[in-house]
């Protein structure tokens, strides 16, 4: 997992006096994440190019309001999560919204595949179809899920910081990661499956 | 496979992704670890959880974030903070 080990070396006076190239160095450093949120949450290159811009736009209008109180990563990944829930909401008005109770469609985490793919080799399961499988699994979380884990098991961000982000409870937090690796290890496992030696897959078939 | 109460299943997979994680404490993960001792359906959705988990952090280790440099160049243009994007760009 990716842990941010970053230190934030950020002269938050000068950023909040408007010093360019304190902002600039901002956006060195943290560039890279938003980024990689953005395309993980969207899929698309250039929606997440939209959302990486809308981002520090925001960013720096937002600084002078900047309180300190969670670090300026939590803070910038807020903005980036919520401008890429709003993008995905105007895109699908029909979505639920991430402050949704979570009793809803969310889905639980009752197993269904039950078949054991743990033993299939690690270059048939980070081949570059299997990635590009993982990656469009990730797109078929509802939205509330699919930024928790992209948060927490993408961007290794602690559930008190992802709960931060998403201003929701350290609770939700681990309710809707819970929820979201079920739903992908659903997935995986039937894509596993097909990809296991006949013999072992009537073995471990059910 | 010998025959147990399914109830306990159910019961249990709602700690899972906080036992897979190390973060329960120690009394309900003896609890798991009995019952999967008698129960090769949770022992399959156990470890297929946790590989599930260790591909994802695997391929997010593999590609490190990154900005392509064309989309840093018009973030930093979009932003009129071109006088400091890298020089080697």
């Amino acid at each position: 997992m990716n842990t941010i080990e970053t230190p934030e070396e950020f002269d938050l006076t000068a950023l909040q006096a408007g010093d360019r190239a304190e902002f600039a160095q901002l956006i060195e450093t943290y560039s890279g994440q938003v980024y990689r949120l953005a395309l993980k949450m969207l899929q698309n290159p250039q929606d997440a190019e939209d959302i990486l811009q809308e981002t520090f736009i925001k960013a720096y209008k937002a600084l002078p309001e900047f309180e300190g109180r969670s670090s300026l990563s939590t803070w910038l990944y807020r903005i980036a999560t919520n401008e890429a829930l709003m993008f995905l909401r105007k895109k699908q008005p029909v979505q639920v919204s991430v402050d949704e109770p979570l009793e809803n469609d969310e889905g639980d985490e009752r197993p269904r595949q039950i078949v054991d793919w743990c033993c299939l080799p690690e270059n048939e399961l980070m081949s570059t179809e299997a990635r590009a499988y993982l990656d469009l699994s990730i797109q078929e979380l509802p939205e509330s899920l699919r930024a928790v884990f992209l948060l927490r098991d993408i961007e290794g961000l602690s559930t008190r910081e992802t709960a931060e982000v998403l201003n929701i409870s350290e609770a939700a937090a681990k309710t809707r990661l819970s929820r979201a690796r079920f739903q992908l290890r659903e997935l995986l496992s039937a894509y596993y499956a097909e990809r296991l030696p006949s013999t072992a897959y009537a073995n471990a078939g059910k | 496979m010998s025959k147990h109460e399914h109830k306990d299943c159910h019961h249990l997979l709602s700690s899972l992704s906080d036992y897979v994680d190390g973060a329960l404490e120690e009394q309900l993960c003896q609890e798991i670890e009995r019952h999967v001792s008698g129960c090769e359906d949770c022992r399959i959705v156990i470890d297929t959880l946790e590989k599930t988990i260790y591909l994802y952090h695997t391929s997010a280790a593999s590609e490190p974030p990154g900005v392509p440099e064309d989309v840093k160049e018009r973030l930093f243009k979009r932003l009129d903070l071109e006088d400091f994007l890298p020089k080697a760009s």
